[in-house]
């Protein structure tokens, strides 16, 4: 197993080749210039600016200077914050994502698998068709909108938690029950799903012939194999989940790496575009791996080759 | 299929057991390690500042917002009390000659850096120096143009700094010669690109000598802390020339609207400095709390033509358009913060300018002159585009607005918006790739000239093709001029021609600032033109210091 998991690490690495190096081209040819501000620039102090952040001279050469620096580990500086590496900027703002992402998701996984299994056990009465219907709620309410009503209730009417901000648990709480819900919702559908389909299966019989409670026939045996399109979801949601959201780290003042995918852009930041780019594409490759590994140890006909 | 063919292996709830474990060992080392859970100290002023800094080098600091944080940390040679008046800085005291060109300052004996050691006049001199130096790329190197040989310098033409006009003949003097009688020097003296800065600091540790544990500086602050996009954290600098009654200072970099907002709300913040931190939505219910503070800005919004494209280059369409723009309604409708429109480009405060009438709204007027240019009632009127940015929610309602009010008072139908993001948007704007383009300028000093001197023909912030000669003698003639009544009479002139006789621009409406502080827990605040309040002179009244 340890040699397929080498083999697609390795495959990783064209496939960051080619991501950055297509961020980069686009970067590069997108109207306006990092260096652009109200006030006209000598062109002197341009080209002076240009030269410090290896901006000048053809296409080509920028590009190899950039792809020097990035084998050995350089992801460049920001044009955007002055006295700032990439390499900092994402040192200093991806933990936060982190933190944020991966209290958000154990959330929407204990949260999703108990209701998904509320769900099909009362397939068909009225609990399942509630919960069903909160889910569709969940996937369709945007980010911003339940960000905002949370604040508005919560932390401005109620008082219960701070409005936003880091550095404390309570501050934690709603930002991360944001990022949350939609995982909640779609995790609830999976789960249901998955266990619709296996208490049809013999094995579950079987288990409910040997005088099992229903409880134990649902977490101890039908749930290990329901959970399989969770696990699959899985993996790039949580990519997605840890390298921050923009408008939940937006609306909470949360000093995370989620606003850069965005503003790098806007700001025309070009190493700091390709070094979110490449986070999330390193992110996402990870994910999908930790999660087919998954696959193969939960369930056994998975075969990894 | 037989049960044992699907079941779990045995080891799968060890490794969900063993995944689970490091997960949350993994969150809580991330929290306690990253999350700054021991960092955030109490501090006893929050003030929410809209942005995270690009930079708070001193000679690279080209916004507002960086340039306060800048100038709680470092001092120049004169600094502004609350109502925004020139007093001392580090200098203590100046004199300057009859000619108006050569300034002679004197420092404090009592100068010194936050580390303690003496700031002396050479530390200036090398800080100018390091300012006007090309590799060090300030984009407001040219705040010391005005130095005898400082645009040489500055553009590499000439790499001796000793011609530069600034001497240091012992460390407590500071000899400036100027190229001509800059009314104004004392202002640019108390800007930041001007401020000194600690070059043993800068040699030691290059672009990273301005984080924490590293930076020197001589203002009222030193700087504790910053942690990217979450906070900045200032301390009262001991060894500052005066005692400041603030000890700590807390900046947050805030970027959306309803989060300050929500911030001040619920007591997390004390201090909303810009009118872009507030919802605009809220803006008519708030302008009645008493926490609500508006403040003049120094700034002015404008319409830019371009001179040398159809039909803009007939000044009857110029005139007739600036006639008819219903700038109340503008105010009114879409900016809703009390703005007093404008007619000319100079924002009213700068004492003893007499600005002039400009193209007060004449709606029949208007439409003669349209009619005369050959588009009775709007007929004919060729397509043009209006630029804009679509940054922020403000520039896009007015190009809106003018557009329809455009159609309602002269009947034209034929202008197309042409809304840009920010960075496309300057790009446009600076190769005058447009017809007619929504502009602001923010002034860099409380003096009519850093409005008047953006349209001498070919200056780099002119963009709109327009170019007279007689404009630029003026100009030239102004800054001869040592008599500070005799020069803005000149202004007058000049203005007079920018905004009524050639119409390259129209004026519409002075900005304001909006603030929001309980004056109850902050004093020292005071509302003044420039827009400028140092950190050091803010109080919490009834608080003993």
């Amino acid at each position: 197993m340890s040699a397929i998991i080498f083999r697609r690490l390795l495959a990783a690495i064209p496939v960051l080749f080619i991501i950055v190096s297509l961020t980069f081209v686009l970067m590069h040819n997108a109207p306006g210039s990092p260096f652009s501000t109200e006030r006209h620039i000598p062109a002197p102090i341009m080209a002076e600016l240009e030269k410090k952040y290896h901006l000048h001279g053809s296409f080509w050469r920028q590009y190899g200077d950039y792809l020097g620096d990035l084998v050995h580990g350089d992801l460049g500086l920001s044009t955007q914050y002055r006295n700032r590496t990439v390499n900092e900027i994402i040192a200093q703002s991806l933990p936060v994502s982190m933190v944020l992402g991966s209290l958000a998701y154990s959330f929407a996984l204990f949260a999703g698998i108990t209701l998904g299994g509320l769900a099909a056990v009362r397939h068909h009465k009225a609990g399942d068709r509630w919960l069903m219907f909160a889910a569709l709620l969940g996937i369709s309410i945007p980010n911003f909108v339940l960000a905002l009503l949370f604040i508005r209730v919560i932390a401005i009417d109620l008082a219960l938690l701070p409005v936003a901000g880091w550095g404390s648990l309570d501050q934690l709480i709603l930002p991360a029950l944001c990022l949350s819900v939609p995982f909640v919702a779609s995790i609830t559908r999976l789960t249901r799903g998955g266990l619709l389909e296996v208490l049809r299966l013999d094995f579950v019989r079987t288990a409910r012939a040997k005088g099992l409670s229903e409880t134990a026939v649902l977490f101890r045996h039908a749930l290990k194999v329901a959970i399989l399109p969770v696990i699959g979801y899985s993996g790039p949601a949580i990519a997605g989940v840890l390298t921050g959201s923009i408008v939940v780290e937006t609306i909470f003042g949360i000093p995370g790496i989620g606003p850069f995918f965005v503003n790098s852009v806007l700001n025309r930041d070009p190493f700091m575009t390709c070094g979110v780019v490449l986070v999330f594409g390193l992110f996402l490759i990870l994910c999908n791996l930790v999660a087919d590994i998954l696959y193969f140890v939960v369930d056994r006909r998975v075969t990894m080759q | 299929m037989a049960l044992r063919d699907i079941a779990p292996h045995p080891r799968t709830l060890v490794l969900a057991a063993g995944a689970a474990a490091l997960g949350l060992a993994l969150f809580l080392t991330f929290f306690y390690t990253f999350g700054g859970w021991t960092l955030s100290a109490p501090a006893d002023l929050t003030i929410c500042n809209g942005d995270e800094p690009q930079t708070l080098d001193p000679a690279v600091v080209t916004g507002q917002l960086e340039g306060r944080i800048c100038l709680a940390l470092f001092e120049g040679l004169t600094t502004r009390d609350a109502a925004g008046r020139i007093v001392p800085g580090m200098a203590q005291n100046w004199t300057i000659s009859p000619d108006g060109k050569t300034y002679t300052f004197t420092l404090r004996p009592e100068a010194k850096w936050s580390n303690g050691e003496p700031l002396t006049a050479r530390d200036f001199l090398n800080s100018w120096r390091r300012a006007l130096e090309p590799a060090t790329a300030s984009e407001y190197a040219y705040q010391l143009y005005y130095l005898v040989n400082g645009e040489a310098y500055g553009t590499g033409k000439i790499t001796d700094f000793s011609q530069v006009g600034v001497k240091a003949p012992d460390n407590r003097t500071l000899v400036v010669t100027l190229n001509h009688p800059t009314a104004y020097f004392l202002e640019l003296a108390s800007l930041q690109t001007l401020c000194p800065v600690y070059l043993p600091s800068i040699q030691k540790y290059g672009d990273d000598w301005i984080k924490p544990g590293r930076i020197v500086s001589n203002g009222p602050y030193v700087m504790k802390a910053w942690r990217l996009n979450d906070y900045i954290l200032l301390e009262a600098n001991p060894h500052y020339w005066k005692r400041v009654p603030i000890r700590r200072i807390k900046v947050l970099p805030t970027r959306d609207a309803n989060t300050c907002f929500n911030l001040f709300y619920s007591g997390k913040t004390d201090l909303i400095l810009d009118q872009s931190s507030l919802p605009p939505t809220l803006l008519p219910d708030l302008r009645k709390k008493a926490y609500f503070h508006t403040n003049a800005f120094g700034a002015t919004t404008f319409m830019r033509f371009n001179v040398k494209r159809t039909p803009f280059n007939d000044l009857r369409v110029r005139q007739a358009l600036a006639l008819a723009l219903d700038k109340q309604d503008v105010v009114d409708k879409i900016l809703r913060d009390g703005e007093p429109i404008a007619n000319t480009l100079v924002p009213p405060g700068n004492a003893g300018y007499d600005p002039p009438r400009g193209l007060v709204r004449d709606v029949d007027a208007a439409r003669k002159l349209l009619a005369a240019a050959g588009y009775p009632g709007g007929r004919g009127f060729p397509d043009v585009n209006l630029l804009y940015s679509t940054k922020g929610s403000a520039s896009s309602g007015i190009a809106t607005e003018i557009q329809a009010l455009w159609a309602r008072d002269l009947g034209i139908t034929s202008i197309h918006l042409r809304g840009q993001e920010w960075k496309v948007y300057l790009n446009s704007m600076g190769s005058i790739d447009f017809d007619m383009c929504l502009s602001r300028w923010v002034g860099d000093y409380n003096d009519p000239q850093t409005f008047i001197d953006m349209f001498v023909s070919d200056g780099g912030n002119n963009d709109t093709n327009w170019a007279s000669a007689r404009y630029d003698q003026m100009l030239a003639q102004s800054e001869s001029i040592p008599d500070p009544a005799q020069r803005l009479r000149i202004f007058h002139d000049m203005e007079k021609l920018l905004v009524e006789d050639e119409a390259p621009i129209v004026p519409i409406s002075f900005m304001v600032g909006a603030v929001l502080y309980d004056p109850h827990k902050l004093g020292g605040f005071e509302p003044n033109f420039v827009d400028d309040h140092r950190w050091g002179d803010f109080y919490i009244p009834g608080k003993k210091n």
